[in-house]
């Protein structure tokens, strides 16, 4: 096992995503939820994105619903790991039903790097396993460490779920179009708060990033048929992997080799570190 | 208790989406269009959700500390720190405005 380097990459990931939850745990508290509620989104819901997005509603004065709504919006490319997993593994029974709790940006992640169905399997539950415990452990300890803190503003805690959130959208900013449409996104964010409840105006940019999605879709159906190259804006799999230290290397250098024939062959969607350094 | 019903429903929610790409037939979410849009939401939430945490105050836009978080974070990013250190940084911002009396 020490040998094998799906496990390797996996337990590497595993660490580096779970120690930030610590910051999770902290923000979950300071944005009003109490201990107890934190720690169940990371063993629950246990995507990261989701997870601190609804926190961010609720900070920010939105209702439940709102943040339940953002929550599930940003969950909807888990749905597309599992279809890319499954494809790949073909899990049976129980399996099927763990699997899809671990399904995350970084398991999937670590599979498609993998250039042996075995290895893809074994990096799968290794950074699906390691990274659940870890977070899990270490939302609680920034749950109640946060909450021994007093004023959370005092710690500047709301400057840090700005920080967090400016942290998972920058690794996705590759190229112009996703820029432009962060841009305006954030504007149409910013124009909508004084008119709608608050949490309200989160939905209306993920309304204007699907109404963006589509007519770039046709756009560039429109450029791929006129001969242009397609630009990629698929989810990525891996929206840390150019910003945590020591991940970066080993992910790129197994995906390089998983892009060659004898992987299994899931097809084009999504294609992880596309346009990255690599 | 409301705040934990949807707490419940969100978690039940991703947990769903999560089993559904096992359970539907590829060629349902094999759309180049619905994986853009997948992409393109992502993006749209997270900047949103940037923006709300950076400005909004309620329903009204404020300017505070949390404008030096959102600075400080970015020229850490740009710096290549990783996503914890941005976190600090951010945090450390804003206290130290606080601090010295603004926001």
């Amino acid at each position: 096992m020490r040998r094998s380097p799906g496990v390797r990459v996996g337990a590497s990931i595993a660490i580096a995503t779970g120690l930030y939850g610590i910051s999770f745990g902290a923000l979950g508290v300071a944005s009003g939820l109490d201990v107890l509620q934190t720690i169940a989104l990371s063993l629950l819901m246990f995507t990261g994105g989701s997870q601190f997005a609804f926190i961010g509603v609720v900070a920010g004065g939105g209702s439940g619903s709102a943040a339940a709504a953002a929550a599930t919006l940003l969950g909807v490319r888990n749905s597309v790991y599992g279809m890319q997993l499954n494809a790949m593994f073909r899990p049976k029974g129980w399996r099927r039903f763990a699997g899809a709790h671990v399904t995350i940006d970084e398991s999937t992640a670590t599979a498609v790097g993998q250039d042996s169905s075995v290895e893809q399997r074994r990096g799968f539950w290794a950074a699906g396993l390691g990274v659940f415990v870890l977070w899990n452990v270490f939302t609680a300890v920034g749950a109640f460490a946060g909450n021994a803190l007093g004023d959370p503003k005092q710690w500047g805690l709301d400057g840090a779920a700005v920080a967090a959130f400016l942290g998972l959208l920058w690794p996705r900013l590759r190229g112009r179009e996703p820029v432009a449409i962060a841009v305006v996104c954030g504007l149409a964010t910013v124009l909508a708060v004084p008119f709608v409840p608050a949490g309200v105006p989160i939905l209306v940019a993920a309304l204007v990033a699907a109404v963006l999605g589509w007519v770039s879709h046709s756009r560039s159906q429109a450029r791929a048929a006129a001969g242009a190259g397609v630009e990629g804006l698929e989810p990525d799999l891996d929206p840390y992997s150019s910003h945590a230290h020591g991940r970066h290397d080993a992910l790129g250098e197994h995906r390089r080799r998983a892009s060659e024939p004898g992987s299994t062959g899931t097809g084009e969607a999504p294609r992880a570190g596309e346009g990255e350094g690599a | 208790m409301s705040l934990w019903i949807w707490i419940l429903v969100a978690c039940a929610a991703a947990y769903a989406l999560k089993l559904l790409g096992y359970l539907v037939p590829r060629r349902w979410m094999d759309n180049t269009r619905m994986l853009r849009i997948a992409g393109t939401i992502t993006i749209g939430l997270l900047a949103s959700l940037t923006a709300v945490n950076a400005f909004g105050s309620g329903q009204s836009l404020v300017l505070d500390a949390r404008l030096g978080a959102l600075v400080a974070a970015a020229i850490a990013l740009l710096l290549r720190a990783p996503f914890l250190v941005v976190v600090i940084v951010g945090a450390a911002a804003a206290a130290l405005l606080r601090l010295a009396g603004w926001g």
